[in-house]
């Protein structure tokens, strides 16, 4: 025990005088994990809550188009500010700059009269099919289509999610001019307002309701999916501080040496990764105490910590375990500090890729879907989603932390292997 | 009275992987207790290897090595208490100090904790280091590393100690003080084997010399005794007419 607690001793002291990797092990994810959180709690904002400023150039003075503005205020997801018609695509740029706007849309100057003309030529042909006398029915052909400018920082869902509220604005004014229309050829009467607002309002409402494993309804939100992912990474960066003291140790002469003298060698692995095992516990207690009590002074959601504590510390030690064998294993594979530094940051770059830390798992598609599984990162990543996100309990995250434990022990061999090739055990 | 071995090699045959480097057929070398011997040889020879046998750094195909009549094997064991080693490397850590160093090291070499603190006041101060026992190796000159390197490696007062070149690259006075260590190291009893270049001073300390080269024992004997028999005044000319003066890899 004394020559354990003497390696550990030792492995401390090493640790704390390596300044640049503490300042990697802490800061860096401490950092990450605010400004990630941030940014994505802005998206999630802009989305749900802010509105995005959009600017209208209506070359139109028919009725349709301004149904159409109208319709477009309705959704609720715009600010809407008009510009005088007749724009070029440089003045639409232009304006766009000056009232900070996402999007530009440009109504072309016959909008209303082919809108009016396709809902006459629609509601002539269904009245032809219910078998009424109508107008004669003349084919009106497509109403030109709306140009949309946007700025090219809004992500692809963003843009589509705006597609889809503009094509629901569009579908209303043609729906209501044809209904209009159709009404008028039957009655010869204009189709009162309480009628067509019954008609075209969807009064049904949508819940959304989010399912979690403890039966509670809290929204899951930027923090909650941020600071486990990145308290993942931080754990798996602590390959810059061990991976590197490991080749230190080699090139110096240190494992040499210690090989002569009457210990074994499984004293110094066993301390090294009680040593780091323990920075990694550290490194997500700071960073889960960020998240619940300084989150909220940077205008983040507060973090919840999962109900079932322990299935917490489990999942953690679990997942701290497995990066320190990682580092480890890469340290006595890499011949030079530098091997060990530049492969390590790569590495953990592409798991955390691929494990779904910086895209959904469940977003990505084939081989990719199925690397997901050689990732340690998603094991620990779904372990603590389902803790953090889920409501679950340790039964839940089960089936994460065996898998995760298999790739531990893996990792542990191929250290041993690696370290019995290479003569230093 | 039996005179007792140091150490005992009888018949070891050794070769790398793919017989890369040097390769030892049925090497026999026999070092009495209490020697102060010096094993040299032209870069590549195999002194480095075959230090690396003596310690259980490598394994033997064949053969035996016996320190103080205890086998070496490739587990460690009770032999591993007999012997110390200063390799050529500064083989410690240098983000520590002296006095870290030796705690740690200490430890696995078998000491508790008391001892290791006695012996580490002795060594310091024996050493000259004691000025600077609290302070980061890796601010020190070489010469300083070097003595820090061979206190770690005497810190349990090893009945045999090994020293991989352990003055190369410092001053006059750092090496002489060293020398002047381990000769009294050797009064005490410990069983000296010794390599180095420096064959000058490798001649103040040993008294025993063997001469190796592409991995046979080529001369063995008292160095005054093989000075005499090949009729050469000094240990660096005895080199160059044993071993040839072309250059080696």
């Amino acid at each position: 025990m004394f020559k354990l607690l003497t390696t550990i001793r030792k492995d401390i002291r090493v640790l704390l005088r390596d300044k640049v990797g503490i300042l990697l092990m802490f800061i860096m994810p401490i950092v990450l994990v605010i400004v990630v959180t941030n940014i994505q709690n802005s998206t999630f904002q802009l989305v749900n809550k802010n509105k995005l400023s959009i600017i209208i150039n209506n070359s139109d003075t028919g009725q349709a188009a301004t149904q159409l503005i109208k319709a477009i205020d309705k959704i609720g997801m715009f600010k809407v500010s008009q510009v005088k018609g007749d724009q070029t695509q440089s003045q639409i740029a232009d304006a766009m700059h000056d009232k900070d706007a996402m999007l530009g849309i440009i109504i072309p100057s016959n909008f209303s009269q082919k809108v009016n003309a396709k809902a006459k030529s629609v509601s002539g042909k269904a009245l032809k099919s219910f078998g009424l006398q109508g107008d004669s029915v003349k084919n009106a052909g497509d109403v030109d289509p709306l140009t949309v400018y946007y700025n090219p920082i809004l992500q692809d869902n963003i843009r589509l999610s705006i597609q889809g509220a503009l094509r629901s604005a569009l579908q209303l004014v043609e729906s209501r001019e044809t209904l209009r229309s159709l009404y008028y050829s039957i009655n010869e009467k204009v189709l009162p307002d309480s009628l067509e607002h019954e008609m075209l309002n969807n009064n049904t409402a949508i819940n959304e309701i989010p399912v979690s494993k403890d039966g509670t309804r809290k929204t899951p939100n930027a923090t909650q999916h941020n600071v486990p992912a990145w308290t993942i990474f931080a754990m798996f960066f602590i390959i810059m501080s061990l991976g590197g003291s490991v080749v230190r140790e080699k090139v110096s002469g240190s494992f040499i040496r210690l090989k002569t003298l009457p210990t074994n060698f499984l004293v110094g692995l066993v301390s090294k990764q009680l040593t780091y095992l323990s920075v990694t516990m550290l490194q997500a207690a700071v960073i889960f105490s960020i998240g619940i009590w300084l989150f909220p002074y940077f205008g983040l959601p507060a973090l919840n910590l999962p109900l079932d504590i322990l299935a917490l510390i489990i999942v953690t030690v679990v997942c701290g375990w497995c990066a320190v064998s990682y580092a480890i294993c890469v340290g006595v594979f890499a011949q030079t500090q530098e091997q060990a530094n530049g492969f390590g940051a790569v590495s953990i770059v592409i798991l955390a890729c691929i494990g779904g830390l910086m895209v959904p798992s469940f977003a990505m598609q084939g081989f990719f879907k199925s690397a997901a599984n050689i990732s340690p990162m998603h094991w620990c990543l779904q372990a603590y989603y389902s803790l953090f996100l889920e409501g679950g309990q340790l039964k839940d995250v089960i089936n994460n932390i065996i898998p995760l434990f298999i790739i531990t022990l893996v990792l542990q061999g191929i250290t041993y292997l690696g370290l019995k090739r290479k003569n230093l055990i | 009275m039996v005179n007792q071995l140091a150490i005992d090699i009888a018949g070891i045959s050794f070769s790398y992987p793919g017989n890369d480097g040097v390769t030892f057929q049925n090497l026999d070398l026999k070092v009495a207790k209490g020697a102060r011997f010096g094993l040299f040889g032209p870069n590549g020879a195999g002194k480095t290897t075959l230090i690396s046998l003596m310690t259980g750094l490598l394994a033997a195909n064949t053969g035996h090595i016996k320190l103080l009549g205890q086998e070496v094997g490739r587990q460690k064991g009770p032999v591993n208490q007999l012997f110390g080693f200063v390799p050529q490397d500064f083989s410690f850590y240098h983000e520590l100090s002296p006095v870290e160093n030796l705690e740690f090291f200490g430890a696995w070499s078998g000491l508790d904790k008391k001892t290791i603190n006695t012996r580490t006041d002795e060594l310091l101060t024996i050493l000259g280091l004691n000025d600077v026992r609290d302070k980061q190796v890796q601010k020190f000159s070489g010469g300083m590393k070097r003595r820090v390197n061979l206190a770690i490696g005497v810190i349990h007062n090893p009945a045999i100690l090994f020293l991989d070149e352990p003055t190369v690259g410092v001053d006059v006075q750092t090496g002489r003080a060293i020398i002047d260590y381990l000769i009294e190291l050797n009064k005490n009893g410990t069983t000296l084997v010794y390599t180095s270049h420096q064959l000058n001073e490798a001649e103040g300390l040993c008294e025993q010399v063997a001469l190796i080269d592409g991995g046979r024992i080529i001369a063995q004997d008292d160095l005054s005794q093989l000075l005499k028999s090949h009729k050469q005044e000094n240990l660096e000319q005895l080199f160059l007419a044993l071993t040839g003066k072309e250059y080696r890899n």
